[in-house]
């Protein structure tokens, strides 16, 4: 098998079990589930981006909460000041992207070294969710809509078809356009990582010296990557505010930010699937920890209660037994089962 | 009379305490062949580096077809026309050879030409055979090949080599000579090589640094018999 027959077969794959769930879940499950699987879908978007800047562009951005928070925030003020969605759907995924092209201009283009790349996303976050969390006060609303502060927005309206205000999205339209929008987006980015734009960003990511005597300028790609991962992380923003018709200033939090880097140290840098795989399953299984968590708080019960110990110890785990993640893994126990088809399921 | 194709002047380079290259005059003719020689630490890859954006004059200027180039960016520079050969090996280890020289064909070249440039180019340099090899696994020799072939893909118009030959077998160096010959037909090229044999086959208008500052300039067997030359530098490998 041809490297493009067996990757164009490892999309065909994704696709199918994507479209399966698709399909399947809303006729074998209760609501309830559906809508936990559409939360899960929902993350897997805003998963996949820091897979494609981190994975792929080599940054690691500790924001991408912020971009996420920026969407959610950025669609519920604009939706609940002019009724119809399809504008304020644009300006969640425009928004956080302009603000990421501002932040990553300074960073890339003042030469700030990796450490610091990580400390200003960090920092930046963490501004935002205290400025977020002090609007508290009814003198702080944009246009109709109240900030709330640490009581966060309830009552967000849902998207509606284009330019068709009475048609709304209902619960299990939400879980449809969920999953579909993660099949898409992977789609998407396999076609940009098949791109010369996307050899070219994993180019500077193995060797960014060698890539600018080549002549490529490795600011310009740093930025683009940058950009789109806000964008897509601003879009999966927008689907969470839809999704619970609410948003509050924890999804900018530091907790946010660092589930996000567990689920794809967990699935895999440099792969798509990874994050997916990483950020679903930790999601599963803080759900399944959290719902079997015994009521008391003593003793060794209490430990297996406790998911962000768990969380912090599966992170550990992998950091120091499985570092490539999942999913390369696999491949690699692939390649040395059958030699020479190395490069399969990305 | 147009432009040379690379003149410095007065050109420096100041580590702290250290000169690490001083007062450089050079000129290099359109589709020339040169090679610098001089002990070890004696600014040849400082003088690269400034050549192609990677280190900043503190002093002098480089010009490039007479447009001062001394403050662009490396990647600027590539663009009009400079490749380089480093002398640690820079390729992308976690890429195929096939994909390396990709990248590189792919940022002069459009469309279903890459993949002609890439094929012409894995021949060139006799990686054909490990084509699908992760360049990382590559023996020390062969990455050399790849970032040959790396440099020469993008189809510079002049092609600076940082010691290309080291750490190759004879019949590699042999292949090199042969290489660099083929280049110059159509580009200009500067060699910095240790190996004396090495440039008597390349035979070409030697450069001489010592100290950071260029101490002569003349024919391969004018050099070779030059007694300050043979003082700063031959004198141990002639007679040995
Ligand atoms: N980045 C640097 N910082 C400080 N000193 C340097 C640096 N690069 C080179 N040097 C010094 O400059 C001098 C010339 O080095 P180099 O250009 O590598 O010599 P060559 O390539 O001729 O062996 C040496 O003394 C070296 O130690
Ligand atoms: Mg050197």
């Amino acid at each position: 098998m041809t490297a493009r027959a067996s990757s164009l077969a490892g999309i065909a794959v994704v696709l199918a079990i994507g479209l399966a769930v698709l399909v399947l879940t809303p006729r074998l499950f209760e609501l309830d589930v559906v809508l936990n699987v559409t939360v899960y879908m929902i993350m897997a978007v805003l998963a996949l981006s820091l897979g494609l800047i981190w994975g792929f562009g080599g940054i690691l951005c500790f924001g991408q909460s912020a971009f996420f928070g920026l969407g959610a925030y950025t669609y519920a003020i604009a939706v609940m000041n002019m009724g119809e969605s399809t504008l304020p759907l644009v300006l969640s995924v425009v928004v956080p992207a302009v603000f990421a092209a501002l932040l990553g201009y300074f960073i890339f283009y003042g030469r700030i070294s990796d450490v610091y790349l990580g400390v200003i996303t960090l920092t930046v976050t963490l501004i935002l969710f205290n400025s977020v969390n002090s609007t508290a006060g009814p003198e702080f609303h944009i246009g109709s809509a109240r900030l709330g502060g640490f009581n966060g927005i309830p009552g967000i309206p849902a998207l509606n078809v284009p330019f068709f205000k009475d048609w709304q999205v209902d619960l299990e339209g939400m879980f449809y356009l969920a999953t579909a929008s993660l099949l898409l987006v992977y789609v998407a980015l396999r076609a940009l990582l098949a791109s010369r734009f996307g050899r070219v960003i994993v180019a500077i990511r193995e060797n960014e010296g060698r890539a600018q005597l080549l002549g490529y300028d490795p600011r310009v790609y740093k930025l683009a990557t940058f950009v789109i991962g806000a964008a897509i992380a601003g879009y999966a923003g927008c689907l969470f505010a839809n999704w619970g018709n609410f948003v509050s200033p924890t999804i900018f939090g530091l907790a946010q930010s660092a589930q996000i880097i567990i689920w794809v140290i967990v699935g895999g840098r440099g792969t798509l699937v990874g994050p997916i795989v990483g950020c679903i399953g930790i999601q599963w299984l803080t759900a399944a920890l959290g719902a079997n968590a015994p009521s008391e708080t003593a003793g060794w019960a209490a430990l297996v209660g406790n998911v962000p110990l768990i969380l912090g110890a599966i992170l550990i785990g992998f950091v120091l037994l499985v570092p490539k993640g999942i999913l390369p893994t696999l491949g690699d126990l692939a390649a040395q089962l059958t030699p020479r088809r190395a490069k399969a399921a990305r | 009379m147009s432009a040379p194709l690379i003149e410095t002047r007065g050109l420096g380079m100041r580590f702290g305490g250290v000169q690490a290259v001083r007062d450089v005059d050079f000129v290099l003719a359109e589709r020339e062949l040169r090679c610098l020689i001089g002990p070890n630490g004696a600014g040849k890859s400082t003088f690269f580096k400034m050549l192609t954006g990677q280190l900043h004059p503190t002093s002098g200027t480089v010009s490039l077809r007479g447009r001062d180039i001394s403050r662009a960016e490396p990647h600027e520079i590539a663009r009009l026309g400079v490749g380089i050969k480093t002398q640690v090996p820079s390729v992308f280890d976690g890429l195929t050879v096939r994909e390396n020289l990709w990248i590189a064909a792919a940022r002069t070249n459009r469309g279903a030409r890459i993949r002609s440039v890439v094929d012409a180019m894995l021949e060139q340099v006799g990686l054909a055979p490990v084509a699908s090899a992760i360049v990382g696994q590559l023996a020390h020799g062969q990455r050399q090949w790849v970032e040959l072939g790396v440099v020469l893909s993008t189809d510079p118009e002049l092609v600076l080599l940082d010691e290309p030959a080291a750490g190759m077998t004879d019949r590699e160096v042999a292949r090199t000579v042969e290489l660099v010959r083929e280049i110059n037909k159509t580009k200009a090229l500067i060699v910095v090589e240790h190996d004396i044999q090495f440039i008597r086959k390349i035979a070409s208008k030697v450069t001489v640094f010592n100290q950071g500052a260029v101490l002569v300039e003349d024919d391969v067997e004018a050099i070779l018999h030059n007694p300050t030359v043979r003082d700063v530098y031959l004198g141990k490998k002639v007679a040995a």
